[in-house]
């Protein structure tokens, strides 16, 4: 190194300068599938760029690049699998047996074949199948009808709450207040406090006309009343989001206050909701779990029952994947409805 | 007694006196045009006939009916008394057939099937009859806006008030929209507008307005206004139109 002078400004900014994404590749090794590759065509970019054969250095540079994206993508993934299977296989198999008892999910007894031909297999196989997921089932039921029951009604409630908050005029306020006491109320409470209040404070109180009520009817109301604020607030910022000139437009037509919301502003605003509204409900799905608490026999309650019986800890992750597989489901048809949104919106213009 | 008389009407938002006092008479078949700045109160003085502005002084009289302040039934003034914005403002959520017949519909009352029929054919003097059942949103700036139009004729309004309609559109756009006002205003058709178009205004007026600051500064008949005007403030702003080879 005798001459060490000061890296030419003119040629360090040549634009002909090959990137040949050695520190890329370098980290790319920790996962060799790629790294190798990667590595491989760096270094061919580097010797190509040293003969000054950019044009075919360039080409190597890009592969290196390529393969150590390759590298940060699958290989990631591929770590994060390896490292959530480990987790099941650590403490001797514990976790997996804990979790996922063969014989509580499919039936399948684990550590003693079912003596006897075939047919008894199938048979034995077939009974402990339904030993669990029947009742499961049947206990998770009682969540669907009480998100279906108040999901309906938390529709209609929210929507009504919305436009009296969203009411004009000065006569009005009192009712618009009132309103908005009820929604800081109810979004300020816990849900799981609100059905206690309900489940176990009716009943208590004595409170008339629904002091006889069962108490999946007390759970949606307590339900209807969290989740009715939380989606009241989706419905007026989407009326809210609705040009005024939509509302100036329709009232110089002669279309009266209502007659605007009704037909011009709401179905606006219901179509921007939609994502927002979807998430509440997965929200609502979720939280109809908490109707275990006021002693209601539902997927969770169930659950418990199994473990208290059979000691099998496994019937807590059915009942997850109970709820799983609602939404999951929602949530997918979430996503491919905002797809298409954004599709057509960008073909429109 | 005019058709509509403004009668020394005011308007202020907070500390802003918009309108001062202004006197302005319409009568029927007239094609009235207010020109002036941005600010002078152009739209302002438009929205308050069509009560989208409450005015805070004066009054406003339609047919001898008082239409303006407390006790007045807006809709049935919004009946006779239609209104064009500068952007379009077309429901999106409906087709075109449905953006025109919704009123007539909900306010008028009519079946669906005479409405549609009607609407049909209004589209069919536009020449959109065509698209009578595309999204809004499928439409060209200067078709939508023609399509406003016709929303508010649907009606069958007395007095149709255009809000610097041309204003949004592409240059290319303008003449479309601006020739069917003018074939409105040959069908005797009584308007109020707010333009920038100056040479249109010109010719399809029968009085126009200079508006600064909230005052009617000159009124006439376009040939004064635009020919011999008498005051300095309107030569002064037509000439800054005509620098920027606008007339």
């Amino acid at each position: 190194m005798t001459q060490v002078d000061a890296p030419d400004p003119a040629a360090t900014r040549r634009v002909g300068r090959v990137l040949t994404y050695r520190k890329p590749a370098l980290l790319a090794l920790l996962f060799p599938p790629a790294g190798v590759p990667a590595m491989i065509h760096s270094l061919r970019a580097g010797r190509l760029a040293k003969a000054r054969r950019v044009e075919e250095a360039r080409i190597q540079g890009g592969k290196a690049r390529d393969w150590a994206w390759i590298a940060v993508g699958v290989g990631l993934t591929c770590y994060v699998v390896v490292f959530l299977v480990w987790l099941l296989f650590a403490n001797h198999g514990a976790v997996r047996r804990t979790y996922f008892k063969p014989d509580v999910f499919f039936g399948v007894k684990e550590y003693h074949a079912v003596a006897g031909s075939c047919a008894t297999q199938c048979a034995a196989s077939i009974e402990f199948h339904f030993k669990y997921w029947s009742p499961m089932l049947r206990a998770f039921w009682l969540n669907i009808q009480v998100f279906l029951i108040t999901e309906i009604i938390v529709l209609i409630w929210a929507l009504v709450v919305a436009i009296v908050r969203l009411l004009p005029g000065k006569v009005c306020a009192p009712l618009r207040w009132l309103a908005t006491l009820y929604v800081d109320i109810f979004r300020g409470l816990p849900s799981i406090l609100v059905i206690f209040l309900v489940g176990f404070g009716f009943p208590l109180a004595g409170v008339p006309i629904v002091q006889d009520w069962s108490k999946m009817q007390f759970a949606i109301i307590a339900l209807t009343l969290t989740y009715g604020a939380y989606v009241s607030e989706v419905y007026k910022a989407g009326i809210e989001s609705v040009h005024w000139g939509q509302t100036a437009a329709a009232r110089s037509l002669g279309l009266s206050y209502a007659q605007t919301m009704r037909h011009v502003v709401v179905p606006q605003a219901l179509r921007r909701i939609g994502p927002p509204l979807l998430n509440d409900f997965i929200g609502l799905q979720k939280d109809t779990a908490t109707i275990f608490f006021i002693g209601a026999f539902d997927a969770l309650a169930m659950a418990r029952f199994i473990n208290n019986n059979n000691a099998t800890f496994a019937a807590y992750t059915m009942a997850a994947v109970l709820f799983l597989a609602v939404t999951v489901p929602f949530t997918r048809y979430l996503d491919h409805i905002l797809k298409r949104q954004k599709l057509r919106t960008q073909g429109g213009t | 007694m005019a058709f509509l008389e403004i009668d020394h009407v005011d308007k202020i938002f907070g500390t802003n006196h918009v309108l001062k006092a202004i006197s302005l008479d319409v009568e029927q078949h007239q094609v009235v045009t207010l020109i002036g700045g941005s600010g002078s109160g152009k739209s302002t003085l438009l929205r308050c006939v069509n009560a989208l502005e409450e005015v805070d002084g004066g009054e406003i009289r339609l047919d001898g009916d008082r239409v303006s302040g407390r006790g007045v039934d807006v809709d049935a003034l919004r009946r006779e008394v239609g209104i064009v914005f500068q952007s379009f403002n077309l429901f999106p959520h409906m087709t075109v057939l449905q953006n025109v017949t919704l009123a007539p519909i909900k306010v008028l009352r009519l079946t669906r099937g005479l409405a549609e029929e009607r609407g049909i054919a209004l589209l069919k003097r536009i020449g959109l009859d065509a698209k009578a059942n595309e999204y809004p949103d499928r439409l060209s700036g200067g078709q939508q806006q023609r399509v406003a139009i016709v929303r508010a004729m649907a009606m069958e309004p007395r007095l149709l008030l255009l809000d610097e309609i041309t204003s949004a559109l592409d240059p290319e756009l303008v003449a479309e929209v601006l020739n069917i006002v003018r074939d409105l205003a040959e069908q005797g058709m009584t308007m109020m507008l707010a333009t920038h178009e100056m040479s249109f205004a010109r010719e399809v007026s029968s009085k126009v307005c200079f508006l600064h600051e909230g005052v009617i500064h000159e009124e006439g008949p376009p040939e004064q206004i635009f020919g011999n005007p008498q005051k300095e403030r309107t030569r002064a702003f037509l000439q800054r139109i005509i620098d920027a080879g606008r007339l």
